[in-house]
C-alpha cells in the first residue's frame, strides 16, 4: 500500500457563441451633457464581470479612459434585446454591439469636434484620456467634455450610437450533418499531478498547470479571475461532483453543502495559468469566449493522471474514491 | 496568471488604451462590502411568499388533488394548480423553434419526475406557505418509470413523455442528430488498431451561491416588474409572455446582477408562475428556490454516456472515428436537445480525422429535467475523447502528447461538419504546456505551427 504519484495531460477546443448561431445582442450608446458615455443592455452580469468589460471596451472605441463610461443593462423597459449570458457568448456579442454603437457615438462626436476646430473629422484622433486632437498638431485640440457640451446645447448633435450582432443561424444538414457551429474556437492545454492512495482510493490534485488561448485577454486581471475559478470546477467535477452519485439510481442526492461535495480551499490544488492570444477575426479586440472551457481540461487531465499513478482506468465520473478502490480490487482479482 | 505575448505576436496589436488593462472591477467594492443589490434584496409590503407542492413519485397519474385543507390554513391567499396557468404546457426553446412544447408549469393530469411541480401556495409567511403545502392532498397511481437511458430506448419502455410519442428527441435528421464524413468502415478496415471504449457522467449542480429565484410587483399601470436574477432577460419575458398569454409589454424584468448561474438560470421556471401569483392576488409575491431546490429541483447538467471507436495506425494517425453520445434529458427537453444537438457540432475533437461517424441522441427518462451548465454538449465529451487520446497512446506506444501533435487540427483542416479550420491554437497551447509541465516532446513537436501557408 502506498501513495502513486502520476501526470496527466489534455488538450481541447471550444466554439464561442450559441451554437449554430442565431443570438443576436443590440447595445445602445450616448453622451451625457459633459461627456460621459452610457452604455445601454439587457446583458445579465453573473458575476463574472461583463459591466466592466463592457465599459473597457466602450472607453477604447470611443477613445475615453474606462471611468467615463457608465453600464445600464439588464432592464427590459431600456435595454435593446440580448439573447441571454451563456454559452460563452457575452464578451464577443454583446462586446461586438458596443463596439459598433460606439463607433458611430464616436463618428458623431469627431464631427462635433471638427466643426468647433474648423477642421475634417478624418483629420482628428482621440489620445485616450478624454480629448480629442488634429492628427500631426496635438497642440490643436478639444476635450471631450467641451464637445459633449456643443453637440447638445450648440450644435444639436446627439452624440449617440445603435449596435447589433449577429452571426446568422446555421442550419445542420439532415444527412451530412454539414453545418456553421461557431465563426471561433478557444483552446486550452492542462497538464495535472496527482497523488492516489492506493490503500483509500482517495486521490489528491498536486498541480494543476493551465494553458488557455482565449484570443485577447481584455482585461488580463478578470481573465485570471475566470480561469481560476474555471479551472477549480473542472477538478471539482472530475473528483466530486453529482447529484445522484450512484446514477443512474435517484438515491443519495445532496440536498445541502454538507453532503453535496465540493473542494474546500484546502483542497485545492496549486493553479498555474498561461494564457495565448491568437485574435479571433470577428471577436471585439480579437476576444474569444473562455467562461465555459476553462472548466474543461482539467477533468481528463485528472483521469489520464490517476491512470498513470495507478494503472487503472476510471471512466465513470466523478472519479470518487470508492470507483478507484473498486478498479483497484478488480484488477488485483485478475 | 502569465501573459505569453511572444506567440501570434505576429496578428495582434498591442498597445491600446484600455483594452488589455487590468482595470479593477468597478462593481468589485460593492461585491465585497455586501453593498451590492440582488433581486431577493427588494422587500414589498404586503409581500407573499410561493411554496411548490412537489411530486414524491418518479412517476404517477394524479387522480385528484384537493387543495381544501391548505386553503382554510392560516395565511394562506391562494393556491395555484394547472387550471389556473394559460398555456400550461410549454417549452423555452420554442422561440428558436425548438418544439415540440412538452412541459407543464403545473402538473396536470401526471407527473414524470420525483420534485415535479403540482400545486402553488402563496401565504402571508414563508412558513405559513409551507406548513399549508403540506396539507395538499394528491392522490397518485405509480406508473412503471425507466432511469437508465439503455432501458429507456428499448421497444416496450415505460413512455416518459407523451408530448414526444418516444424516449427520445426527433430531430430533422430522425432519432439523432449526425455528422457523416469520409468513410468511417473504410477508416476502420484500413486501421492498425481499433479501440472502443465507453465513458459515463452523472448529473451534476451548478451551486450557485444564489439559489434561483424571483420578487414580482405589480404595477399601477397594470403591468408587472419582475426582479430576477434569470442569466436571459428577454427570453424569460418572451416565454413568460407565451405561457401566461400575457403580452410582453405588461412585463417590466430587471436583473443584471447575479450570485452565480453556470446556466442553472436560463430555465424559465419561476418568472411565469410568481408573475402569474401577482396577477391573481394582486400582491407582490417571491418565489425563491431552497437549498435543497436548487440542488434535487433545478436543472442539473445532464448525465451523458458517450461511445468512442477509434481506428489508428502504429505511426500515431487517427484514421477513423465514430461516436455515439446519449444525453439524459430527464423528463422534458428544456436546453437538453440544444445540447446533445452541440455535442454533434464538437466531436470528433480538435483533431483533424479524415473519416468520422457522429450519432448523438436525447434521451428522456424519469428524472429532474436537465439542461444548459457550463460546457454543455463538450465538457462531457472532451472528458471522453481526452481519456480516448491517453488510452491510443499507450495502445501504440506512443507519448501522450506527442500522440496530439500528430493529429491536431492547424488552419485550413477540414473538420467533420464540413467547416474548414480557422484560427487555430492547440498545437501552440500544446508546446507551451509542453514547456511550463516539464514534459518535453521531440523537437519536431516543437518546431509545428498552427499556421498554414495559403490557408
Amino acid at each position: 500500500m502506498a501513495i502513486r504519484r502520476g501526470r496527466g495531460v489534455a488538450a481541447i477546443n471550444y466554439p464561442t457563441g450559441m451554437n449554430l448561431g442565431g443570438d443576436p445582442t443590440q447595445a445602445l450608446v450616448h453622451s451625457t451633457p459633459t461627456g460621459n458615455f452610457m452604455v445601454t443592455l439587457s446583458s445579465v452580469d453573473l458575476g463574472q464581470g461583463m459591466k466592466q468589460i463592457m465599459a473597457q471596451i466602450c472607453a477604447e472605441t470611443i477613445g475615453v479612459p474606462t471611468d467615463r463610461v457608465v453600464i445600464d443593462t439588464a432592464d427590459t423597459d431600456t435595454g435593446p434585446h440580448c439573447m441571454g449570458t451563456f454559452a460563452s457568448r457575452g464578451t464577443h456579442r454583446a462586446g461586438n454591439a458596443v463596439i459598433q454603437a460606439a463607433k458611430e457615438a464616436r463618428q458623431v462626436m469627431l464631427e462635433v469636434a471638427a466643426e468647433e476646430l474648423e477642421v475634417n473629422a478624418s483629420d482628428l484622433e482621440t489620445d485616450g484620456q478624454g480629448n480629442i486632437l488634429v492628427k500631426g498638431a496635438p497642440q490643436k485640440s478639444i476635450s471631450i467634455f467641451d464637445v459633449a457640451l456643443s453637440a447638445h446645447f450648440k450644435r444639436g448633435r446627439s452624440i449617440s450610437g445603435r449596435g447589433m450582432f449577429l452571426i446568422p443561424r446555421s442550419y445542420p444538414e439532415k444527412e451530412t450533418g454539414a453545418m456553421k457551429p461557431s465563426t471561433c474556437y478557444a483552446h486550452a492545454c492542462t497538464v495535472v499531478e496527482v497523488e492516489v492512495d492506493d490503500e483509500t482510493g482517495e486521490v489528491t490534485v498536486l498541480n494543476v498547470k493551465n494553458v488557455f488561448e482565449i484570443g485577447r485577454a481584455l482585461n488580463p486581471r478578470m481573465v485570471e479571475q475566470q480561469l481560476v475559478g474555471g479551472s477549480w470546477m473542472g477538478i471539482s467535477h472530475a473528483l466530486y461532483e453529482t447529484t445522484e452519485p450512484y446514477y443512474p439510481s435517484r438515491d443519495h442526492g445532496g440536498t445541502d453543502f454538507n453532503q453535496y461535495l465540493m473542494p474546500g480551499p484546502g483542497d485545492l490544488a496549486e493553479t498555474e495559468i498561461i494564457v495565448l492570444e491568437r485574435p479571433s477575426a470577428d471577436g471585439p479586440f480579437g476576444a474569444k469566449g473562455p467562461g465555459e472551457m476553462c472548466a474543461n481540461p482539467q477533468i481528463p487531465a485528472v483521469a489520464n493522471a490517476v491512470f498513470d499513478a495507478v494503472g487503472v482506468r476510471i471512466d465513470t465520473l466523478p472519479i470518487t474514491p470508492e470507483r478507484v478502490l473498486r478498479a483497484l480490487k478488480a484488477r488485483a482479482a485478475g | 496568471m502569465e501573459l505569453r505575448k511572444d506567440y501570434f505576436a505576429d496578428v495582434r496589436e498591442d498597445g491600446l488604451h484600455e483594452i488589455g488593462q487590468p482595470r479593477p472591477r468597478l462593481d468589485s467594492p460593492g461585491h465585497v462590502t455586501g453593498k451590492t443589490a440582488y433581486f431577493a434584496d427588494r422587500n414589498f409590503p404586503g409581500m407573499l411568499h410561493l411554496k411548490m407542492v412537489r411530486s414524491p413519485h418518479h412517476h404517477a397519474r394524479i387522480r385528484s388533488i384537493d387543495t381544501s385543507e391548505a386553503e382554510k390554513h392560516p395565511g394562506v391567499v391562494r393556491v395555484l394548480t394547472a387550471k389556473d396557468v394559460p398555456h400550461n404546457v410549454y417549452t423555452i426553446l420554442i422561440l428558436i423553434q425548438i418544439g415540440p412544447e412538452d412541459e407543464t408549469v403545473l402538473a396536470d393530469g401526471k407527473v414524470r419526475w420525483k420534485g415535479e411541480a403540482v400545486v402553488a401556495v402563496l401565504a402571508e409567511t414563508e412558513r405559513a406557505a409551507q406548513e399549508a403545502a403540506a396539507k395538499v392532498k394528491v392522490d397518485y397511481e405509480v406508473l412503471p418509470a425507466v432511469f437508465d437511458m439503455e432501458e429507456a430506448l428499448k421497444p416496450g419502455a415505460p413512455i416518459v413523455n407523451e408530448y414526444h410519442g418516444q424516449n427520445y428527441y426527433l430531430y430533422d435528421s430522425g432519432e439523432c442528430r449526425k455528422v457523416r464524413f469520409g468513410d468511417v468502415e473504410a477508416g476502420f478496415a484500413q486501421a492498425d488498431h481499433i479501440l472502443e471504449q465507453t465513458y459515463q457522467s452523472s448529473p451534476i449542480e451548478h451551486a450557485p451561491t444564489e439559489t434561483t429565484g424571483c420578487v414580482v410587483a405589480p404595477e399601477g399601470n397594470d403591468r408587472f416588474t419582475c426582479y430576477t436574477n434569470t442569466q436571459a432577460m428577454f427570453f424569460t419575458l418572451d416565454n413568460t409572455s407565451i405561457i401566461l398569454q400575457m403580452p410582453g409589454s405588461k412585463l417590466h424584468f430587471v436583473g443584471g446582477t447575479v450570485g452565480g448561474g453556470f446556466g442553472g438560470k436560463v430555465d424559465v421556471i419561476v418568472e411565469p408562475i410568481t408573475i402569474l401569483a401577482a396577477k391573481l392576488t394582486g400582491r407582490p409575491v417571491c418565489f425563491i428556490y431552497s437549498r435543497e431546490e436548487e440542488m434535487q429541483i433545478s436543472s442539473p447538467r445532464a448525465a451523458e454516456k458517450v461511445v468512442i471507436k477509434d481506428g489508428i495506425m502504429k505511426d500515431g494517425r487517427i484514421v477513423a472515428r465514430k461516436v455515439t453520445g446519449y444525453t439524459d434529458a430527464g423528463a422534458y427537453s428544456r436546453h437538453s436537445p440544444y445540447g446533445a444537438q452541440k455535442g454533434a457540432a464538437h466531436y470528433p475533437g480538435p483533431y483533424t480525422i479524415p473519416n468520422v461517424w457522429i450519432d448523438t441522441y436525447c434521451v428522456y427518462t424519469n428524472r429532474t429535467p436537465s439542461s444548459a451548465m457550463r460546457g454543455f454538449g463538450v465538457t462531457i465529451g472532451d472528458f471522453a475523447l481526452e481519456v480516448q487520446m491517453d488510452k491510443l497512446a499507450r495502445l501504440i506506444g506512443m507519448d501522450p502528447l506527442e500522440f496530439r501533435f500528430i493529429n491536431a487540427y492547424r488552419d485550413g483542416d477540414m473538420k467533420a461538419h464540413r467547416q474548414p479550420t480557422e484560427g487555430a491554437a492547440l498545437i501552440e497551447c500544446m508546446q507551451e504546456a509542453s514547456r511550463a509541465a516539464n514534459w518535453p516532446v521531440a523537437e519536431k513537436y516543437m518546431a509545428m505551427s498552427s499556421y498554414r501557408k495559403g490557408a
